[in-house]
């Protein structure tokens, strides 16, 4: 138990509150055919907190987020500009700026050695679920204990916030959600204002990114925002449930994405343990897999007469 | 009405008053410089050739597209967005109708104005809803999938939307396109019964043949204001082919104009 409580909780915890609130954002990325924005935020993390570190030297969590915030809004400009000037779709436009920006954050990185700080390219990928080492969790009692419960890792706490405020996000602007996604024009003849709330819906990505880039890394992100999503649409024909099913998939895609990363080695005999984050992802993409081969609504119907 | 100061009785009465509307894309106008004043209690058809600018003037006038200039008044109010005075149909190939929502969420989405974030879409709602999607006949479809619908069908959904808002001004993009001949009728009917309630009606129509029987007034429009007025003055052979830029032959021009005069019959 206490080895549960010491290793496991914390990384789970946070693995489950990540995965739910990009699976949640993703709904209705999906929806709005902008599931590229999420992977184009997450890539341009990197450029910003290069950048974030060389212009002010430190590591420190404040500056690295407001880096890569910074840098995700300079892309959405970016893309919306590219867009407009070049007369592309929206998804080329993403590819276009984000891969740049990316490989801009790689050749940063190796051009001021950063890379022997503790900020590689691998870290910024799979995350370090594993090291959110409770150390005081020694027991249930630890739980109640305020002097253990405030050495908690601090990303636990920030990816809290950021599950919390997405949640909020989501609730307050359902119908405005809904609407600027089905029929922005009517949405906004109806003083639903669709690109406000479609800017709030990529900012609402890029804090969940970031807070979860942190802690888990990119790929994670990357994938809860489509998978989970994605699946859940082949799942059902009405919104409410293609939620429902897309948080129930993104929980069993943390759950299980961890123990089998953890213990699943072991079971076979290999004294080993594999990136829990590879394993949530890759197993979201099993999930989206099932879907796409048993989903119900896999195929749209013809319309009636 | 300039720098509304004052108004003129007619802009106040008008549920849609444009003044000097421009629009336009890298510098092209696709609206130049219209003043439409819609008469209150009307059926006034929007006609014009492919490009003419006829959605784009109703989306300008609605704040969907950004306008260059223009002064928009609804009732003699500068219109915010937020007037329940209007509601707007849109095109129907506009929206994804492979969207995970039934037909009575879409019909229910016309009552976004009414409910705050906190309030929960309750049973009166829906009741509304319902009362609507009767009204066009569909009340047998309120739980289909939209993407089953037919497109005379999913015409219909987005009319029954748009009476749930209980607007004075209905505006109507191509509400008749790609769909049956039994559809445009149920939507015709349901038009004039707007208009003998005493609402007034705003649409962007296609089929020249069927102006004089479904209108009573008329904007002509390429990119300019071409003529506008009653059907009967301004439905006439050498406003249409200004508005044609002459591409309109003569056989159809007679077809269109020759038959006895059928307007207001049906009203």
């Amino acid at each position: 138990m206490s080895d549960f409580l010491m290793f496991s909780l914390v990384p789970l915890t946070v693995a489950i509150i990540i995965c739910m609130s990009c699976a949640l954002l993703g709904n209705f990325l999906v929806l709005r055919r902008q599931s590229l924005i999420g992977d184009a935020i997450s890539h341009v993390a990197l450029p910003g907190i290069v950048a974030s570190f060389l212009l002010t030297g430190t590591l420190a969590s404040s500056a690295m987020m407001l880096g890569a915030g910074v840098s995700a809004l300079f892309t959405v400009a970016m893309i919306e500009l590219i867009r407009r000037l070049g007369r592309v779709e929206n998804s080329a436009a993403m590819g276009v700026v984000f891969t740049s920006l990316f490989a801009l954050g790689v050749l940063m990185l190796e051009w001021n050695e950063v890379g022997t700080v503790h900020l590689d390219v691998e870290h910024a990928l799979y995350g370090n679920l594993e090291s959110l080492i409770w150390f005081e969790g020694t027991s249930v009692a630890s739980l109640f204990d305020t002097q253990a419960l405030s050495d908690l890792p601090p990303q636990l706490g920030r990816v809290a916030w950021m599950g919390a405020l997405v949640a909020a996000f989501v609730v307050v602007f359902r119908r405005g959600l809904v609407l600027a996604s089905f029929d922005a024009d009517f949405a906004a003849s109806v003083g639903a204002r669709p690109t406000l709330v479609g800017l709030l819906l990529v900012l609402m990505v890029a804090v969940a990114a970031i807070a979860a880039f942190e802690a888990v890394g990119a790929i994670i992100v990357i994938a809860m925002f489509i998978c989970p999503a994605a699946a859940a649409r082949l799942m059902t024909n009405h919104l409410a449930s293609q939620i429902a099913f897309s948080q129930l998939i993104a929980v069993v895609s943390a759950v299980l994405g961890y123990v089998l990363a953890g213990y699943g080695p072991g079971w076979l005999g290999f004294s080993v343990s594999l990136s829990a984050a590879g394993m949530i992802a890759t197993l979201s993409g099993g999930l989206l897999l099932l879907a796409c081969l048993f989903g119900p609504y896999r195929h749209r119907r013809e319309p009636l007469g | 009405m300039n720098g509304a100061l004052h108004l003129s009785d007619e802009v106040v009465a008008s549920p849609l008053a444009i003044h000097g509307l421009t629009v336009s894309y890298d510098h092209r106008p696709v609206v130049h410089s219209v003043d439409f004043i819609t008469p209150p209690g009307s059926m006034t058809a929007i006609v014009g050739p492919n490009g003419a600018g006829k959605s784009t003037l109703l989306k300008a006038a609605l704040g969907i597209t950004r306008r260059l200039t223009g002064d928009i008044r609804v009732f003699g109010k500068p219109y915010d967005g937020r007037s329940r005075r209007v509601a707007y149909v849109p095109q129907r190939s506009s929206v994804d109708w492979d969207f995970p929502a039934t037909v009575i969420d879409v019909v229910t989405m016309g009552l976004f104005r009414d409910l705050r974030w906190w309030q929960l879409t309750r049973r009166h709602h829906r009741d509304k809803a319902m009362e609507s999607l009767g009204r066009v006949g569909m009340e047998a479809f309120a739980r289909r999938q939209i993407g089953e619908l037919s497109g005379g069908q999913q015409q219909r959904v987005f009319l029954a939307r748009a009476l749930t808002q209980e607007a004075d001004l209905t505006i109507l993009d191509e509400p008749f396109a790609g769909v049956d001949a039994a559809t445009e009728k149920a939507i015709v009917e349901v038009l004039k019964t707007l208009r003998r309630q005493g609402r007034t009606l705003l649409c962007v129509h296609h089929d020249l043949a069927t102006v004089r029987d479904y209108f009573d007034h008329l904007l002509l429009l390429n990119v300019h204001r071409i003529a506008a007025g009653p059907v009967a003055t301004t439905f006439t052979a050498q406003n249409l082919q200004e508005t044609y830029g002459g591409r309109l032959g003569d056989v159809q021009l007679l077809r269109l104009l020759d038959e006895a005069p059928r307007e207001s019959r049906e009203c």
